[in-house]
C-alpha cells in the first residue's frame, strides 16, 4: 500500500514539476529541455498583454475577497442572532452559492446583468444632461460581483464555524464586567475570529485569482490571467506560459499555506 | 426595554443586509431570469425573446451527446477517483506515522487549491505527441494517440479531483474508533472481514460526501474536456459555453442550465438520503 501511496504522490506532483522545469528551459520548444535559463520569466514580464491580465486578476481578486471578507463576516455574526428558520434559509442559499456549478453561476449572472443593463442604460441616458451618459457594461464590476458571491459564502461558513466554537463564557464574563457590547466585540470576539476572517480572505483571493469559467462569461472586454492563459494554450503551449504558471502556482501555494497557518492559530498574538 | 429590542433587531438586519442583497441580486434573481429565459425563444439576432413555450426543453435531445458524455464520465470519473483515493486516505488516517500525517495531508490539499487550468494543461504535454507517445515510439509502439480521447479526459478528472475525494474519506477514517478494530480482531474476525465489516462500513458517509461533491463539480466541468478532449469529448459545460458565447441561443442554453442544476440537486438529495441511512448524518467540513 505504501508503494501505491508513493505512486499517487508522484502522480499529483509530476505534472506540476514538469511545468516548473520547462519554465526554466533555455530552448524555444516546449518539449525538449536544452539548458537552464530564466529568459522566459523576463519575456513573460515584458509582455504588455500578459502584465495587463495579471494586474486585472490581482485587482479583481483583492477587491472581491475584501468585499467577501467584510460582508461574509458581518453575515456570520448576524446569523448568530436570528431564529432557526432564517438561519436554515440562509444556509441553504449559501450552500447553493457553493454547490451550483461555476458555468451556471457565470451564465445566470451574465443573463441577469445584460437584462438589467438593458433597463438601466436607457433610463440613465434619459436623465443625463449631456450627450455622453455613463453606461453600465460587463467588466471589472461584474467579475468582482460574481466572484464575491462564492467567496462570501466561503467566508460566512469559515467564520461561522469559528464563531460556533467561540467560548461563550468569555463573552458573558465581559458583559458581567460592564463592558459595552462594542468593547466586548472589539476585545473578545474580533481577536478570536480574526484568523478565520484572514483565512477566508486568502482562500477567496486564491479562488478568484484562479477562476476561469465564471470570468469567461461575465468579463465582457476585460481579460483576466486565466482567460489569457487559456487563450494562449489553445494556440499552443509556450515556455512563457510555463513561467507564468510557475509564478501563479508558487503564489497560490504561499497563500494557501498562509491561510492554513491563520486557521491553525488558536490565540491572537499579543 | 423595547427600544433595546428594536436596536438589537436593527443591528442584526444591518449585519445581514449586504450578504442578503448579494445572494438575492447575484443568485436568486439570476436563477429566476434563466428559468424565464428557458421558456422563451431565441431572438432573430441572438439572445432572448419573450414567449411561453417548452420547445427548448423538448429540444434537449439535440445536445444528447454532451448529456451522454457528462452523465457517463461524471459518475465513472468520480468512481475512478474513489478507487485511487481510498487507499491513500486509508494509509494517511490509519497507517502513516503520526508526525508525517499532517504534512502528507497538506501535500494532498495544496494541488487542489492551485489552478486547475495550469495543472490540467501540464497533461497536454505529457499526453501530447512529444510526451508519452514519443517515449513509446522509442520502444516501437507507433502512432498511439492519447490526447483528445475519453481516456485522457478521465485521467484529467482523476488528477484534478483526487484531493477532493481523499479529504472527506480521510476525515471519516480518522474519526473511526480504533477500539472497534481491536474488538473485531479479538472476536476472531480476519483482517479482511474487519476491513469490510467495520472500517469500510464506517467510512461510507465520507465516501458518499466525496463521491457526490466530485460528481456535482464534474457535471459542470468545462476545462478538462476542452483541454484534454480536444473538442471531441463534449460535456454539458462545453454545450453551455457554445450556446451562450458563440451561437447566442440563450433560451436553449438556459433550458440546459436549468436541467443541469436539477440533476445536481437530484444527485445531492440521493447522496444525502444514502448517507443519512448509512449513519447519523455526520457532516464533513472541507475547509
Amino acid at each position: 500500500m505504501r508503494a501505491f501511496v508513493v505512486a499517487v504522490f508522484a502522480f499529483l506532483y509530476l505534472p506540476i514539476a514538469l511545468v516548473v522545469l520547462f519554465s526554466f528551459n533555455a530552448g524555444q520548444h516546449a518539449s525538449e529541455f536544452t539548458g537552464f535559463s530564466v529568459q522566459w520569466y523576463g519575456k513573460a514580464l515584458s509582455n504588455p498583454f500578459l502584465v495587463e491580465a495579471l494586474k486585472n486578476s490581482l485587482f479583481i481578486a483583492a477587491t472581491s475577497a475584501l468585499l467577501a471578507a467584510v460582508c461574509g463576516t458581518a453575515a456570520a455574526l448576524g446569523l448568530q442572532r436570528v431564529g432557526v428558520r432564517t438561519r436554515a434559509l440562509f444556509d441553504a442559499l449559501l450552500g447553493a452559492a457553493i454547490v451550483v456549478p461555476g458555468v451556471v453561476i457565470g451564465i445566470s449572472t451574465l443573463v441577469a446583468l445584460v437584462q438589467l443593463f438593458a433597463v438601466v442604460n436607457p433610463f440613465l441616458a434619459s436623465l443625463w444632461p449631456t450627450d455622453q451618459p455613463p453606461r453600465l457594461a460587463l467588466g471589472y464590476g461584474s467579475i468582482i460581483a460574481a466572484h464575491g458571491l462564492f467567496s462570501m459564502a466561503l467566508v460566512t461558513m469559515i467564520v461561522g464555524t469559528r464563531l460556533s466554537s467561540l467560548d461563550r463564557n468569555l463573552v458573558e464574563a465581559s458583559s458581567d464586567l460592564y463592558a459595552t457590547p462594542l468593547t466586548t466585540f472589539r476585545s473578545i470576539v474580533l481577536p478570536q475570529i480574526m484568523p478565520a476572517v484572514i483565512a477566508g480572505f486568502l482562500l477567496a483571493f486564491t479562488f478568484s485569482f484562479d477562476d476561469f469559467i465564471i470570468a469567461f462569461f461575465v468579463a465582457g472586454a476585460q481579460t483576466t490571467l486565466p482567460i489569457y492563459v487559456f487563450a494562449s494554450i489553445r494556440r499552443g503551449v509556450t515556455p512563457e506560459i510555463n513561467a507564468v504558471a510557475t509564478i501563479v502556482l508558487a503564489a497560490s501555494v504561499l497563500l494557501v499555506l498562509l491561510a492554513q497557518w491563520q486557521l491553525g492559530r488558536r490565540k491572537p498574538s499579543p | 426595554m423595547r427600544g433595546n429590542l428594536v436596536r438589537k433587531n436593527l443591528l442584526t438586519a444591518l449585519l445581514l443586509a449586504p450578504a442578503t442583497l448579494w445572494l438575492v441580486v447575484f443568485l436568486v434573481l439570476p436563477f429566476i431570469a434563466i428559468a424565464i429565459f428557458s421558456v422563451g425563444e431565441r431572438a432573430p439576432e441572438g439572445g432572448y425573446q419573450a414567449a411561453l413555450t417548452f420547445a427548448q426543453y423538448a429540444n434537449l435531445p439535440a445536445r444528447a451527446t454532451a448529456f451522454w458524455n457528462t452523465m457517463v464520465l461524471a459518475p465513472v470519473g468520480a468512481f475512478a477517483c474513489l478507487l485511487v483515493a481510498y487507499p491513500v486516505a486509508y494509509y494517511l488516517a490509519l497507517r502513516a506515522p503520526q508526525r508525517w500525517r499532517l504534512i502528507l495531508l497538506a501535500l494532498i490539499v495544496i494541488p487542489f487549491w492551485t489552478s486547475l487550468l495550469m495543472r490540467t494543461y501540464a497533461w497536454m504535454y505529457i499526453l501530447g505527441g512529444r510526451g508519452i507517445p514519443a517515449l513509446l515510439a522509442y520502444v516501437g509502439i507507433e502512432d498511439l494517440r492519447l490526447i483528445n480521447t475519453p481516456g485522457a479526459v478521465l485521467l484529467g478528472i482523476v488528477y484534478g479531483y483526487l484531493p477532493l475525494m481523499i479529504l472527506p474519506i480521510y476525515v471519516s477514517l480518522e474519526r473511526l474508533d480504533r477500539r472497534l478494530l481491536e474488538a473485531s480482531a479479538d472476536l476472531g474476525a480476519t483482517p479482511l472481514f474487519t476491513f469490510l465489516g467495520v472500517t469500510l462500513r464506517l467510512s461510507l458517509p465520507g465516501v458518499m460526501t466525496g463521491f457526490s461533491l466530485v460528481m456535482i463539480l464534474l457535471l459542470g466541468e468545462y476545462l478538462i474536456p476542452t483541454l484534454l478532449g480536444g473538442g471531441k469529448v463534449f460535456f454539458i459545460g462545453n454545450a453551455l459555453v457554445d450556446l451562450f458565447l458563440q451561437s447566442r441561443n440563450w433560451p436553449f442554453g438556459s433550458a440546459i442550465a436549468i436541467t443541469l442544476v436539477l440533476v445536481s440537486v437530484a444527485v445531492l438529495i440521493v447522496a444525502n438520503r444514502i448517507s443519512t441511512r448509512l449513519s447519523g448524518a455526520r457532516r464533513v467540513d472541507l475547509i
